[in-house]
């Protein structure tokens, strides 16, 4: 049955994209240059901050595109018939429509186009992986074996315009129905639900454990992949969609479940993110100036620890070790660069093929003077008398066989060790699932990691009226794959409400 | 934001405020910490909650002032508010009728220590506390302790109150003639670490409350790590009471000073 659920809903979501692509003034933009000359234009390029300005500053890196840069790029795409590119968007966004908006100079309407599908737009086109979702299924990729249409870059565009037009469009939201629904943490999976519940006429409230609001758009990424202005204006439209928000409220403490039923909240989303970082169990990890990226990148992102007004302290090493090759670690050994330190470096087990960061995220990282040391792998970490991290033992590592992941293997190469002289750690080997929910709810299925176990289609767990999505399900991913959660949970929720019973 | 009901100091440099906090008050459970922040540039500081008043929607927290942060929650005055305050953290202490329980608060940590002397008074146990502090004007919460203590033993390092000497001696004096069950320590982590070392001779099960540096509270950074028994622990989610005999407290010290 979900099956034949699903098929039917990619026949009604093709049927509209058809009907959105024979609109005339799409077929008339579509005659207007032949598509052997879209072609050829080239792939538009990012400007950025040049690196020896930026590794000492938290600007953008990625100044965005012109609007002359932005039309231009938009000809290059050629509003398939089938788009694939949709296939690749977690959130299915109509990417020709708001294209090719573009391309006739409509940009508002390009962002609109945006917001039916994505209530972070400005967000996701700068943080999400595209080069391995949407662009990866562009014509231009698949088929013509070119650069992909910067999708990505359109999208920021798109979004970042709207906001600077101060002409923000609010989603139209359906009449209130009076049901109550409650969402556990306001990251990227909670965002995306409760965007669309309010439109659908839900009374929303988000509830956040921290002070602030965005999760891990605020205490995760930094300023400079992600401006916290571009995190608050998101958050202000959903509350001019009626969504309300509760932060330094922490549910299962703070309010408990029952608590929550009691006030009449008829379900209940979890989306409180992957938020306890993993260490290695090594000698000398709990050494002073030895931290988990997330202390690392929460003490700069949320607590501004590098601003000197912020009582927040923060530790400003010379030279830097991240260990791990995630976006996540890219994230603070730039940080590092901007705080000041001379030496920054990416310790990594495997090559920098299997790096699981963008390669955007290892360019930038390398502009900026951030040294790789790949196939390394701290074993021991030695301190002074006072306690403080002083110099690290890493273990050469090759690549053996492909492991579950399908990448290969580190090993490690017996005997050859060598130390290297730091005066900051910072482990970024992954994170777990926050066991303050699981710990907390009853009627949940939690498996041995820790995440909770949910329907993948509806995301509905073992209780049926609690759904949950993001990292506490997955242990962690993209803020593009939460959000995509937090779409179908909404989705299925609404079913479920209405019906009684989800596909 | 929180308001403060009530300012009232206990010593010159300690501070009892009484916090409208009616969820918080609702949920709490002897050994729960919050997490407070004052003002827009102020940093995320743990505290435990020393009382509550679930009818009157509030909490009570006994602040030493001691450094940047906690001199400005000290400076707070009743009617003012708190930018941020977020909880109840934690695991709650846990309370059974053990027996004999040996309560041993050391300075401040006699706030926090209140409210377990009364939930383990409330399940049965004979309760003897130890309170300890410098000198005769830092013993706070004597009264209240009474009141639910069957024995109290005051040490104060000048003997200008009670008995001369260190906590130590006072739980020593009480696990030479006495057969204890349990013995709970708050305090300093010194003075823990030593209190532990004292228990674990005559081999009576000791908790400690630990009080370490952190930021969110809720596990997501791993600034507040120890180790207890050679395995690392978050104090925030997986303690704040551990086995003392088990906590290495030097490390502990160790890593409180990480931004001295």
């Amino acid at each position: 049955m979900a099956m034949n659920l699903l098929s039917e809903n990619l026949n009604l979501m093709s049927e509209h994209l058809q009907s959105e692509r024979a609109q005339p003034w799409r077929e008339e933009l579509r005659k207007s240059i032949k598509n052997k000359e879209r072609t050829e234009f080239p792939r538009v390029k990012m400007p950025e901050l040049k690196p020896e300005i930026r590794s000492r500053n938290y600007g953008e890196v990625n100044i965005g595109l012109s609007l002359e840069q932005a039309m231009g790029e938009a000809r290059r795409c050629l509003d398939c018939v089938s788009p694939s590119c949709i296939t690749g968007c977690p959130v299915e966004i109509n990417i020709p429509k708001f294209i090719k908006n573009i391309e006739r100079g409509e940009i508002l309407k390009a962002a609109r186009t945006l917001k039916e599908a994505s209530a972070l737009p400005a967000v996701c086109g700068r943080v999400c992986p595209q080069e391995r979702q949407c662009e990866s299924q562009c014509f231009y990729t698949q088929k013509l074996k070119k650069e992909a249409v910067a999708i990505g870059y359109l999208e920021r565009f798109a979004a970042d315009f709207e906001r600077e037009s101060e002409n923000i469009s609010i989603p139209e939201v359906a009449a209130p129905n009076g049901t109550k629904i409650a969402v556990v943490g306001s990251g990227p999976a909670g965002l995306a639900f409760a965007g669309d519940m309010a439109k659908a006429g839900y009374e929303v409230r988000v509830f956040e454990a921290l002070h602030e609001l965005g999760g891990v758009l605020r205490y995760g990424i930094p300023e400079f992949r992600l401006p916290n202005e571009i995190v608050d204006v998101e958050i202000e439209g959903l509350k001019k969609m009626g969504v309300k928000f509760e932060t330094n409220c922490i549910i299962g403490k703070t309010i408990s479940q029952e608590d929550l039923r009691a006030d009449g909240y008829r379900a209940i989303f979890v989306g409180s993110g992957a938020g306890l970082p993993n260490f290695m169990n090594i000698p000398g990890e709990n050494l002073i100036g030895v931290m988990s990226c997330n202390e690392y990148l929460t003490r700069v992102n949320l607590m501004q620890a590098a601003d000197d007004e912020s009582d927040t302290p923060v530790y400003k090493g010379r030279r830097v070790a991240v260990i791990g090759g995630g976006n996540t670690a890219m994230d603070a050994v730039r940080t590092a660069r901007r705080l000041g330190a001379d030496e920054a470096t990416i310790v990594y087990r495997r090559s920098e093929e299997e790096m699981p960061a963008r390669i955007e995220e290892v360019k930038h990282a390398k502009e900026e003077g951030v040294k790789f040391l790949t196939l390394h792998n701290p074993i021991r970490y030695e301190g002074n008398e006072k306690g403080q991290v002083q110099r690290m033992l890493l273990q050469r590592m090759r690549l053996g066989e492909p492991d579950a992941s399908g990448r290969r293997k580190p090993v490690a190469v017996e005997g050859d060790e060598l130390w290297v002289d730091v005066d900051e750690v910072i482990v970024s080997v992954g994170v777990s699932p926050n066991p303050l929910i699981p710990s907390s709810f009853s009627g949940l299925e939690v498996t041995k990691w820790g995440t909770i176990v949910v329907n993948p289609n509806t995301m509905q767990s073992a209780d049926t009226h609690i759904f949950a999505g993001g990292d506490i399900v997955r242990g962690g991913a993209t803020v593009i794959l939460a959000m995509g959660d937090g779409r179908r949970a909404a989705k299925a929720m609404n079913e479920f409400l209405k019906s009684g019973t989800v596909g | 934001m929180n308001k403060i009901v009530s300012k009232e100091f206990l010593s010159d440099n300690v501070v009892k405020l009484e916090v409208d906090a009616p969820l918080i008050a609702k949920s709490r459970k002897a050994g729960h910490f919050v997490i407070v922040r004052v003002g827009k540039k102020g940093e995320r500081v743990p505290y435990t909650i020393a009382s509550a008043d679930p009818k009157k929607g509030t909490i009570t927290l006994v602040i030493q002032r001691v450094g940047k942060s906690s001199r400005k929650v000290c400076e707070l005055n009743a009617g003012d508010y708190i930018t941020d305050l977020v909880g109840p953290l934690g695991k709650a202490t846990h309370i059974e009728n053990f027996g004999t329980v040996l309560c041993a608060g050391g300075g401040v940590g006699i706030a926090p220590m209140l409210p377990i002397i009364e939930a383990m008074k409330k399940a049965g146990n004979r309760v003897i506390s130890v309170l300890a502090a410098r000198s005769k004007d830092l013993v706070i919460l004597e009264e209240q302790v009474r009141e639910n203590s069957d024995e109290v033993i005051v040490m104060t390092d000048d003997g200008s109150y009670g008995q001369k000497g260190l906590v130590t001696e006072g739980v020593e004096q009480v696990l030479r003639h006495k057969k204890v069950d349990l013995c709970v320590t708050i305090g300093p982590a010194v003075m823990m670490k030593f209190v532990s070392l004292t228990t674990k001779k005559y081999a009576v099960p000791t908790l400690a409350s630990l009080n370490t540096i952190m930021v969110d509270g809720t596990g997501m950074c791993g600034a507040c790590r120890v180790s207890v028994g050679g395995k690392t622990k978050f104090v925030c989610v997986d303690g704040p009471e551990f086995d003392a005999h088990q906590v290495d407290f030097d490390e502990m010290l160790m890593r409180l000073k990480a931004y001295n």
